[in-house]
């Protein structure tokens, strides 16, 4: 008998705009030792999934139906005193944000045995002396002493280890994990996909792993089932959804995860060769970009200084697109924000098209900001909530005397063409968009003041795998069409070498290695780079157990 | 390659090629438009503003007209509101009252309003040490006890209903620019005033088109609340005989002497308290609305 048998699970919302089907009739099961991925979109209604069984969702205005067996008992008929029984102790949660899953204000070991004392009945010695133990199982150094650390003193992969140390605390039987990676960097990711797949193996427990991220879950998924729209389109074995995939969303998902070289374009020019005669359009000299870290108390002469960006010299050729990757924490979006002097610049050069912009006056920068323009990252907070898309594309033009009042709306018409919306929409405003939408309106203003450069601060890891397709697809498009010339910022090695001619990695602030997208991905030299390119999840789940392998044997776990 | 619902040119061609975009103020008028409420609370403040205006020539009675006879009447058929204990006109006495009233809460909140969001901006979007020094005088002026300041301001300047303004809109604004400094804070570390930073915009520009807009949702809450406080406000200091003089009127005077009769003539203290109430339920109707109107996510309907 499985452990959880869900039978025609159904999650309706009541909202002011109508019924909303969350979730519409799924079912699946998960065996003891089993690892089920659930993999779809965002909406496509895969968290509300989880959490309905647990009823962590609004009860009313939320309608749940259908069964849900966990040992032969029904979840969905279990009263609350039940349901908080089996919350934690037989089946916890790993979120998604490590970050806001922690009480700031308790130490981890606070927190770690609270469920103990709670649900256990054990004393506060005993449930320490586990808490340290389990700190230990998951990774973490010296757990007798971290055991009375606060969650801000551990970074970000640390605290997830904590958060799964403080799911499996209770020896659960199965173990519901919401994106645990996907706030992580891609190293991280790798020993935290690790961790959960030895600690399974070794507890023999079930585990739910939710992901928007096929490639993620090739590697530790027993059986996959993929959701859209409230739906489950197609579920079976993790080698046949891999292998013999049948249906067509399934298809559009694997087949919209970047990998390998970008499209030759369609130019005849072999554009490689001509990049490489170019002048360089932006070179940059020893760049230091240093904060000072107040946290210390700003009144002390003592202040930590942070080094974002430290020494970092660089040339970006006409026509080309410059990949730079590196963790988060890198330095690689200060670097972005120095060159276009978004952020005071300590000390070095920048210099675009023969100007040093680190001096200018705001007066002489002006018309070189026309001539530079940034895409960010995220659509939902880059555009002004309060302009319509004619307004947030009119500016720059009527600003820059790029358009007259009279042929403006022509122009902006013509700016929607180029990056895809459609004319109906120029009245509309940000939110009545959706990510891929809005991220098209940025690209847009980006565009509008007719810029050499465009640096484009991970442009799409806010979005979702098929919408990430088709704003790089446009990327790319407008690279050719308008002769631009890229910064390309992303943590996505796969989205980097899919986009970019050549790639520049940062480490702690400084450039560790530069080299062609071929080249590098082919035969990187630094350590860094190895270590960075050997953690990217690949969607083949065969070559994801073998690579997982290896990982252990090398190390990487430190 | 591009969305095809989007790149679909059958939606294209339906959009005349001369339509134009909408400003958010355009926008915010069609939303209002929607709002019964709020139009029904710009409507009375609208009719309270005309009947002010033409008080000279409608009002029943002179304000400082006298019957000391008639002393004070319940409302009747020649005094629809009644009289006072002169046996001045209630109607009148709340009408020439309006005026002042009015004149106060709007063009008082007006300059807060002016002052306090363009120094709120201003101070927020500086940062560092322009931040530090505008809102350590900011606390400064807080500090100050009012009353004090009021007096010092009447002596200098003697009395002058102009300088009443100035001196109440000297003190509301203080709020107000923390308010807004406050939500500038927020919005400041937001991409989009970055973006606009990288388009070459100018500072000017960004506060006018990007700052200003973002913070109006609580701006214009607090405006509704300040409009009656300094309604009250100016009671108070023509109560202490800093303001207006009788026989002069205002509501806030008229509210303050009808409290005393209050037992005997409760009709004093009734309609210059309803005419106040009804104004400050208007306004607050009327900026609920310009609130969800001038916030293009609330719903459109």
């Amino acid at each position: 008998m499985p452990l959880l048998e869900v039978d025609n699970l159904t999650t309706h919302f009541h909202t002011r705009e109508g019924v909303v089907k969350a979730v519409d009739g799924i079912s699946f099961c998960v065996n003891r030792g089993e690892t089920l991925a659930i993999v779809g979109e965002s909406g496509s209604g895969k968290s509300v999934a989880c959490y309905s069984l647990l009823k962590l969702i609004p009860q009313p205005p939320g309608i749940i139906a259908g069964s849900a067996l966990f040992e032969g008992n029904d979840l969905l008929q279990a009263d609350d005193k039940t349901l908080q029984k089996i919350r934690g102790n037989d089946i916890a949660i790993i979120f998604q944000d490590p970050m806001t899953c922690l009480n700031p204000y308790l130490t981890v070991g606070e927190q770690l045995i609270e469920p103990l004392i709670y649900h256990r009945n054990i004393s506060r010695k005993d449930a320490t002396y586990r808490a340290i133990e389990i700190l230990g199982e998951v990774g973490i150094v010296e757990p007798e002493k971290r055991v009375g650390s606060y969650p801000h003193e551990f970074s970000g992969g640390m605290r997830q280890r904590v958060m799964i140390a403080m799911a499996l605390i209770t020896e659960p039987k199965l173990l519901i994990c919401d994106e645990p990676t996907t706030a992580l960097d891609v190293t991280i990711q790798a020993q935290i996909l690790e961790l959960v797949k030895v600690l399974q193996r070794k507890r023999n427990i079930a585990v739910i792993f939710i992901s928007h991220d096929l490639a993620v879950v090739a590697g530790i998924a027993d059986n996959v089932a993929v959701m859209k729209d409230g739906l489950i389109v197609e579920q079976g074995p993790v080698d046949d959804i891999f292998y013999h995939t049948q249906h067509d969303y399934t298809k559009k998902l694997l087949a919209s995860i970047p990998e390998g070289a970008k499209p030759p374009p369609n130019s005849p020019l072999p554009a490689n060769t001509s990049i490489t005669e170019n002048k360089p359009l932006l070179s940059i000299s020893h760049l230091k970009t240093h904060f000072h870290d107040y946290s210390s108390g700003w009144l002390k002469r003592n202040q930590k200084v942070i080094k974002a960006v430290d020494d970092v010299s660089l040339n970006i050729k006409q026509g080309e697109i410059l990949g730079l990757v590196g963790e988060s924490g890198s330095g690689k979006s200060t670097l972005g924000r120095s060159i276009l002097q978004l952020v005071p610049v300590t000390s070095g050069s920048v210099v675009f098209d023969g100007t040093d912009l680190t001096n200018l006056s705001p007066a002489r920068m002006k018309p070189m900001r026309r001539r530079m323009q940034m895409i960010f990252q995220d659509p939902y907070a880059s555009l002004n909530p309060r302009m319509t898309v004619f307004d947030t594309l009119a500016e720059p033009l009527l600003y820059h005397g790029l358009a007259t009042r009279k042929n403006v709306t022509e122009q902006v018409l013509a700016l929607m063409d180029d990056v895809g919306l459609a004319h109906a929409a120029i009245r509309k405003y940000p939110h009545e968009f959706s990510g891929g939408q809005r991220q098209r309106i940025a690209v847009g203003r980006a565009i509008s003041t007719k810029p050499e450069l465009v640096i484009a601060d991970e442009p799409v890891s806010a979005l979702d795998v098929t919408i990430q397709a088709q704003i790089l697809d446009l990327i790319l498009e407008l690279v050719e069409k308008h002769n631009l010339t890229m910064l390309f910022i992303s943590h996505d090695l796969s989205v980097v070498r899919y986009i970019a001619d050549r790639i520049a990695v940062m480490h702690h602030g400084k450039l560790v290695e530069t080299g062609s997208t071929e080249s590098l991905f082919a035969a990187p030299q630094h350590e860094y780079t190895k270590r960075l390119l050997s953690a990217i999840p690949v969607a083949d789940p065969a070559r994801e157990r073998k690579r997982q392998v290896e990982l252990t044997q090398l190390g990487v776990d430190n | 390659m591009s969305d095809p619902v989007l790149a679909e040119g059958a939606i294209k061609k339906s959009v005349p090629q001369t339509e134009k975009g909408t400003s958010l103020w355009q926008d915010a008028w069609l939303r209002l438009r929607k709002n019964t409420f709020a139009l029904l609370g710009l409507g009375v403040i609208v009719f309270f503003c005309i009947i002010a205006l033409l008080t000279p020539y409608i009002a029943p009675y002179g304000y400082e007209q006298q019957n000391l006879m008639l002393g004070a009447v319940p409302p009747s058929a020649e005094h629809w509101l009644g009289t006072d204990i002169f046996g001045r006109d209630m109607l009148t006495r709340i009408m020439y009252g309006s005026r002042v009233s009015l004149m106060v809460g709007f063009i008082a909140t007006g300059v807060a309003l002016i002052i306090g969001v363009l120094w709120g901006t201003i101070a927020g979007y500086a940062g560092g040490r322009v931040d530090a020094v505008m809102m350590r005088l900011v606390d400064i002026l807080y500090a100050l006890p009012f009353m004090i300041f009021i007096v010092l301001l009447m002596v200098v300047f003697g009395r002058n209903i102009l300088l009443l303004f100035l001196a109440i809109g000297a003190v509301e604004w203080l709020t107000m620019a923390r308010i807004v400094r406050g939500q500038v804070l927020s919005l400041r570390r937001q991409e989009f005033i970055e973006a606009a930073v990288s388009l070459g915009l100018s500072r000017w520009t960004i506060i006018r088109r990007h700052l200003i807009p973002n913070t109006l949702g609580p701006v214009i809450v607090y405006t509704t609340l300040t409009i009656p406080s300094v309604m009250l406000l100016e009671a108070f200091l023509s109560f202490l005989g800093l303001g207006i003089q009788p026989p002069q009127s205002s509501w806030g005077l008229l509210i303050s002497y009808g409290v005393e009769t209050m037992e005997e003539y409760p009709w004093l203290l009734l309609f210059p308290g309803l005419a106040l109430s009804i104004t400050l339920f208007a306004l607050n109707f009327l900026g609920d609305g310009l609130r969800d109107a001038l916030d293009p996510r609330a719903s459109r309907n």
